[in-house]
């Protein structure tokens, strides 16, 4: 009985490994193989031979490159901070269901089949100096200078956030839903008012879902690229490291230099990452989560 | 140790769009009573208790306890405590976290609400589970906790929204004691949701039989089941056999097959030659073999099941008809046997099952 207890188990074991074969190869081909071979190209420098640190040493003694570490986080921090908040604000808001719920989500997530190309032409055009936004500002006489919205780090958060509100307004709405009501209206029962339910019940049970929010926002805005292009100042105040690694690779052609500058961002992503999980372990207590989704 | 009240009482009428979910429902409870809102799914009744929570807005109505208007004030201020059908525990506070909110929440002295907790886990009988999460609890121990929570805060209305519905049979059995032993040392009034007729006659003062957001009968539990006064309630009430016919002169019902003639009570409200239906439990019909006393019938067996206390048995009539029995001696399907319908146990209701009560 448990000889054949055991067979059966290992059975159930051998296909699931051959479930997973296709992903764990996926993850060694797309992933990890790319990944090591970018460490390894950026400990080889292409003036030296044999492995060295030389590229790191070049960029931590240069501020304008080193200095992209500090830009990009100005702008992913923010962005996240704004998005998460935004999205939780409204999902909350709508966990109950609106009317027209279905119209108002589509209205609210279709920049983000719009391509970043297009949005940045939009914003420049919208919030652009001479776009809509500041001709209707000035024309109503409430400014008398337009304001300066593209072109700059204001530019580039702006299309950040345009691109990964629909996101994380969409997985914070189906996380929040997905709480069970009746634990809202026990606590309205036992005298909570509606703050008292938002900080005491909800906001713990929603924690691990803002969590994951944060790490994908962040990751994602730390990665910005096109809009930093489009919508910023790429030689200055919005040269992210993303932008210096680009330099490095398709006009120095220094390719094991543009792989230690990926290096570090990713570790710097990382890093990020590795902060959010601490701040979520310290804010959640109970030992089994997801018990409160139905 | 709760503060009663002498009085509650309300009425609600509730659309969604042009449905109309109650209609004018009016409730009247004195002092410490057991009221149960009993109907099938849809009936409206979980609808008025959510109402009477505040939890759900009313289209028009109002709510009186002890000559105090309730009905604008907010769910968290009115003081009533509930309990519901999936417990509603917060699976990140433990045990004792869930008992403590409502205290926590009245900003009570840290030593009183550990006693008064204490007090509470040892009234539902769970006095070592304090520091449990509820995910590592039985669904029977997680709904004694959501009791205790709601008793913590001592309100004067208790409302229970299906509290037995998740529970096995057995375990329902054992906590509809519980809350009946509740009910009786508290002192408190409790408003009770429940679409199951056991569940209602056994805990209740006092049964609000609701269909479509009417009340269809009130009354205490042994007027409801055994003078149902329409045929909903009879049907919900367990009578499964029905004739339907019309009073004749000598007051019998006359089937409207012709075939039978049948005694029974109930029938003073009801003039001769106005439709009118007979019914009877199956477990009211005695199998004779000599034809003493009224309302004898003859008919072939067609279907025995077995119950394990007795054998429930569809014969059909001469007519064509079906009746349900139930019988401790075992019937042998196509035999045919001859049954008495005692008078005292068939009731007279107005109507027939075609017209709509």
């Amino acid at each position: 009985m448990m000889a054949r207890r055991r067979a059966e188990g290992r059975e159930v074991d051998l296909t699931a490994m051959l479930c997973l074969a296709p992903s764990v190869l996926y993850v060694i081909v797309m992933f990890v193989y790319p990944f090591l071979h970018g460490v390894y190209l950026s400990l080889r420098p292409a003036k030296q031979s044999g492995l060295s640190f030389a590229n790191y040493a070049a960029f931590f003694s240069d501020e304008w490159q080193y200095g992209t570490i500090w830009i990009t986080f100005s702008i992913a921090v923010p962005t996240t901070l704004i998005v998460v908040s935004t999205a939780l604000f409204l999902a909350y808001g709508m966990r109950r269901g609106i009317r027209m719920e279905r119209t108002i989500t589509t209205i609210l997530v279709l920049p983000v089949s719009l391509g970043v190309i297009l949005l940045s032409i939009g914003i420049q055009g919208f919030y652009g100096s001479r776009g809509w936004f500041n001709q209707i500002l000035l024309g109503s006489g409430l400014l008398s200078e337009p304001l300066q919205l593209t072109n700059n780090h204001t530019g580039v958060v702006l299309s950040l956030f345009m691109q990964q509100f629909p996101f994380c307004f969409l997985m914070l709405l189906g996380y929040i839903s997905g709480i069970d009501p009746t634990l809202e209206k026990s606590a309205r029962t036992l005298g909570a008012g509606s703050w008292t339910v938002f900080r005491r019940v909800m906001l713990p049970l929603m924690a691990p879902g803002i969590a994951i929010a944060v790490a994908l926002v962040f990751v994602m805005s730390f990665a910005v690229f096109p809009s930093a292009i489009l919508l910023g100042q790429p030689a200055g105040a919005t040269r992210t490291i993303a932008i210096a690694a680009y330099h490095q690779a398709f006009e120095h052609y220094d390719m094991s230099y543009a792989s230690a500058i990926a290096v570090i961002m990713g570790l710097c992503q990382l890093a990020g990452l590795l902060l959010i999980v601490l701040l979520r372990q310290r804010m959640v207590t109970a030992p089994t989560m997801g018990v409160g989704k139905r | 140790m709760t503060q009663s009240l002498d009085s509650l009482r309300f009425r609600i009428t509730k659309r969604f769009g042009a449905k109309v979910v109650l209609d004018d429902f009016a409730l009247e409870v004195r002092g410490r009573q057991f009221v149960t809102l009993l109907g099938p799914s849809g009936c409206g009744k979980s609808t008025a208790l959510n109402i009477v929570a505040g939890l759900i807005p009313a289209s028009d109505g109002e709510l009186w306890i002890d000559e105090q208007r309730m009905d604008h004030l907010p769910t968290e201020k009115r003081g009533f405590g509930m309990v519901f059908q999936n417990y509603a525990l917060f699976p990140h506070m433990t045990v004792f976290g869930n008992i403590a909110f409502g205290l926590e929440l009245q900003r009570r002295p840290t030593a009183e609400i550990r006693e008064r907790v204490r007090q509470m886990l040892a009234l539902v009988q769970l006095p070592d589970f304090a520091d449990r999460y509820p995910a590592q609890l039985s669904g029977g121990q997680q709904q004694r906790v959501a009791i205790a929570r709601a008793l913590v805060l001592q309100p004067r209305l208790l409302l229970l929204d299906e509290p037995l519905s998740n529970l096995d049979a057995k375990l329902r059995i054992e906590m509809r004691a519980e809350i009946k032993r509740l009910h009786a040392s508290l002192g408190l009034t409790c408003i009770y949701v429940t679409h199951d007729q056991t569940e209602a006659l056994s805990l209740s003062d006092w049964i609000v039989v609701m269909r479509d957001g009417i009340v269809m009968q009130a009354g205490p539990p042994d007027a409801i089941y055994n003078r149902p006064n329409n045929l909903f309630v009879a049907d919900f009430m367990g009578f499964r056999n029905f004739f339907a016919g019309q009073i004749a002169a000598d007051g019998r019902l006359q089937s409207a097959t012709g075939a039978l003639q049948l005694h029974g009570r109930g029938h003073e409200g009801l003039g001769q030659g106005e439709p009118a239906t007979a019914a009877i439990r199956p477990e009211d019909v005695l199998v004779t073999a000599d034809g003493t006393g009224g309302n004898q019938i003859r008919g072939r067996v067609e279907i025995v099941e077995y119950l394990g206390r007795d054998h429930e048995a569809v014969l059909r009539l001469e007519d064509q008809s079906s009746l349900w029995v139930h019988t401790p001696a075992p019937l042998a399907p196509g035999e045919t046997v001859s049954v008495t319908l005692p008078p005292d146990k068939v009731i007279f209701l107005p109507g027939t099952p075609q017209m709509r009560p």
